[in-house]
């Protein structure tokens, strides 16, 4: 197992050194405020009724699902899950259809047909996840092998699984074939510490859910999961790595899940003194300062803010205008017409 | 055309179909240098090579999950279960996502999924099964049971073409048993469109795959008694075809559903209980089913000609119909 060095070098130079500018720290900022955006007022909605169903949060993970996300190429597919609207956000699922879907509106990306975070766009490169956690990882590893077999060099897929799912099957099965066959492909565990109310001790005997690469002949990483650069670092390597033939690496982003697994858990059963700990590490706080330090004023810091504000209120507003789908659509488009291979992902 | 085996029509077709169109390929488990435990692939990774026909671990779940995946990324995967009754290993896959990312998604998955399926050759509880029922009841899917070498070649290649999962039942049973006349080239047989397999004016048996053979067994018995039975071959059970089944037992007045499935839960009984729905009034007798007792493959000759279906029984079955 390597692990990341977390630089507390002076922030210029650190940027440099991941061939990174202010600007790319400001972006992953500004794709973590409204993250966490889109979660704070999906808490308001739910409250207010507006969403059936439950209603997930990723809160304390944003820094992990933005720094993967930003690690990524435009050709690249991701399978990200529950916890990582970040990545949604960095790849440019625009707020508005994650609201229309937490709403079971026809504009959401699966038009009312699913709810909450199972959401992606493949003209986005996203896949949509499932419940059955983490099931979108051999599709991952499906997607690395038509690269493979394509012979398409510089194209990498992502697949994500948590420290609970890494339990299943599916997460070692998917991780043995992409490893003896070297796929390009970059696994990402988002490790919050708990499986629903089940703590990670009961999960997995070795140190770190990532431990178990090397049963399959990988490397992993594990790295602090509320630094968005530290996260991106490790990914970038990872991918650079796959895309050289030689072979994935797990990446482990450590967090702690800050809210309870749905909205109506309240985690009474994570002990108060690790909320506090982890409070202190909050990704957005720590890259707020990362920014100040690297030369962004308070007044821009405000701008940002602000700006993150008012497109959410916008974006809130057309959600809401996004009409309910229509009852007689319903048991339609079950099964795909041939025309529909020709869309640009085929 | 060429005469071929039902096992050497379904290679065909994917041969076929491999050479005008490098997108598919296919993965599964000893398909490649060992060419299938039953041969179907034989020779295919030397003419493909090994990123076309895929050696995978025993990973069941893995591999119809990347198929996914690759379908996702532009490709025709084929999947081979060794034996169908392995499905259950990838059960999730295929019931949780590619049968419904399309619907959420509105994503296309091109897959198809070859079941080497069935029972009457003493394989036992775990490689003797019939897995239609399970996965009929699940939108998304679907089912496709050839009978003949033509149909199996055509209906391969209409498989890798859809658009949608497919699960290719190939019936082990048939695979050097059943020979038949095969059109050369590429062409298709369209998935929806039952066939038929005897004509008669009697008795309607509406079957698929192997069990088309044990009705026109019986059917060939029972004329000579002068009870002229019309066998229907469905084909595909999803789509279903039950505009020709309409017509048939309208004609006929009288049904029986033969599945190899178990009787509770089989296919054959959503087929019963529609004919009873929707063809009440043409009916001149009840419609009987035939099918595998609810019990699992047993494995000693003897005990498994006991619980799946003969045509004997079917014999039986028509009799008592036709005396009704």
């Amino acid at each position: 197992m390597a692990t990341a060095a977390s630089a507390e070098t002076d922030p210029r130079t650190r940027l440099r050194a991941l061939g990174l500018d202010r600007e790319d720290a400001v972006t992953m900022y500004r794709n973590m405020l409204v993250t966490r955006g889109i979660e704070e007022r999906g808490h308001i909605l739910f409250r207010q009724g507006k969403i059936p169903g439950s209603f997930y949060t990723g809160r304390g993970n944003e820094g992990a699902a933005v720094g993967v996300a930003s690690a990524t190429k435009p050709q690249d597919h991701l399978c990200p899950l529950q916890r990582d609207m970040g990545v949604h956000v960095t790849r440019g699922l625009e707020p508005w259809r994650v609201f229309a879907q937490y709403m079971g509106r026809s504009g959401g990306p699966t038009r009312g047909r699913d709810g909450n975070v199972h959401i992606g766009d493949i003209s986005l490169g996203i896949v949509g996840m499932v419940s059955h956690l983490p099931a979108m990882l051999p599709v991952g590893v499906g997607l690395a092998l038509s690269y493979r077999i394509k012979n398409e060099r510089d194209r990498c897929a992502f697949a994500w699984c948590g420290d609970g799912a890494s339990a299943r099957g599916d997460f070692h099965e998917g991780v043995n074939l992409a490893a003896v066959r070297k796929l390009p492909i970059v696994f990402i565990i988002d490790n919050n510490q708990w499986a629903y109310s089940t703590p990670s001790n009961l999960g997995y005997a070795t140190e770190h859910p990532s431990d178990r690469a090397k049963g399959y002949g990988l490397q992993n990483v594990v790295v602090d999961g509320t630094d968005p650069l530290e996260v991106y670092e490790a990914v970038k390597e990872a991918r650079d790595k796959a895309v050289a033939g030689e072979g994935p690496t797990i990446v482990e982003c450590v967090t702690l899940r800050m809210e309870g697994h749905a909205v109506h858990d309240d985690a009474f059963y994570v002990p108060k003194e690790d909320f506090e700990t982890w409070a202190a590490k909050d990704p957005i706080e720590r890259t707020r300062k990362f920014l100040l330090e690297a030369g962004m004023s308070e007044d821009e810091d405000e701008e940002i803010r602000s700006g993150v504000k008012r497109l959410l209120v916008e974006q809130l507003d057309k959600a809401e205008a996004s009409p309910l789908p229509d009852p007689s659509t319903a048991t339609t488009g079950v099964y795909a017409s041939p025309e529909e291979l020709d869309t640009p992902h085929h | 055309m060429a005469t071929m085996t039902y096992l050497q029509a379904i290679s065909e077709g994917l041969k076929e179909e491999m050479r005008r169109d490098e997108r598919v390929f296919i993965i599964g488990q000893d398909v490649g240098v060992y060419g299938g435990a039953f041969k179907v692939t034989d020779g295919m990774q030397k003419e493909f090579g090994e990123w076309r026909v895929i050696d995978a671990p025993l990973s069941e779940t893995a591999i119809v999950g990347a198929c996914t995946g690759a379908a996702l990324g532009g490709m025709r995967p084929v999947a081979e279960m060794q034996f169908a009754d392995f499905v259950s290993c990838a059960w999730d896959h295929l019931t949780t996502v590619s049968a419904k990312q399309y619907y959420r998604m509105g994503t296309p998955i091109p897959m198809t999924v070859r079941l080497p399926c069935g029972g009457g050759f003493s394989g036992g509880p775990f490689h003797s099964q019939m897995y239609d029922g399970y996965f009929a009841g699940c939108p998304g899917l679907k089912l496709v049971m050839p009978a003949t070498p033509e149909d199996a070649k055509g209906m391969m290649i209409e498989a890798i073409r859809d658009p949608n999962p497919v699960l290719f039942f190939e019936h082990k049973h048939l695979y050097r048993r059943i020979k038949g006349e095969v059109p050369e080239g590429v062409y298709t047989v369209p998935f929806g469109k039952a066939r038929v397999a005897r004509e008669g004016a009697d008795v309607t048996i509406v079957a698929w795959s192997a069990m088309v053979h044990v009705a026109t067994e019986a059917a060939e018995q029972l004329a000579g008694e002068g009870i002229d039975v019309e066998v229907l071959d469905m084909r595909t059970i999803a789509p279903l075809d039950f505009e020709a089944i309409a017509k048939s037992v309208t004609k006929t007045s009288k049904a029986i559903v033969l599945y190899e499935d178990t009787k509770t839960g089989g296919f054959g009984g959503e087929i019963s209980a529609r004919i009873a729905e929707e063809l009440f009034e043409t009916l001149d007798a009840p419609v009987r089913r035939v099918a595998t007792a609810d019990c699992p493959i047993p494995f000693s000759p003897v005990l498994e000609k006991e619980v799946l279906p003969q045509t004997a029984d079917v014999v039986e079955a028509v009799r008592a119909l036709s005396a009704y």
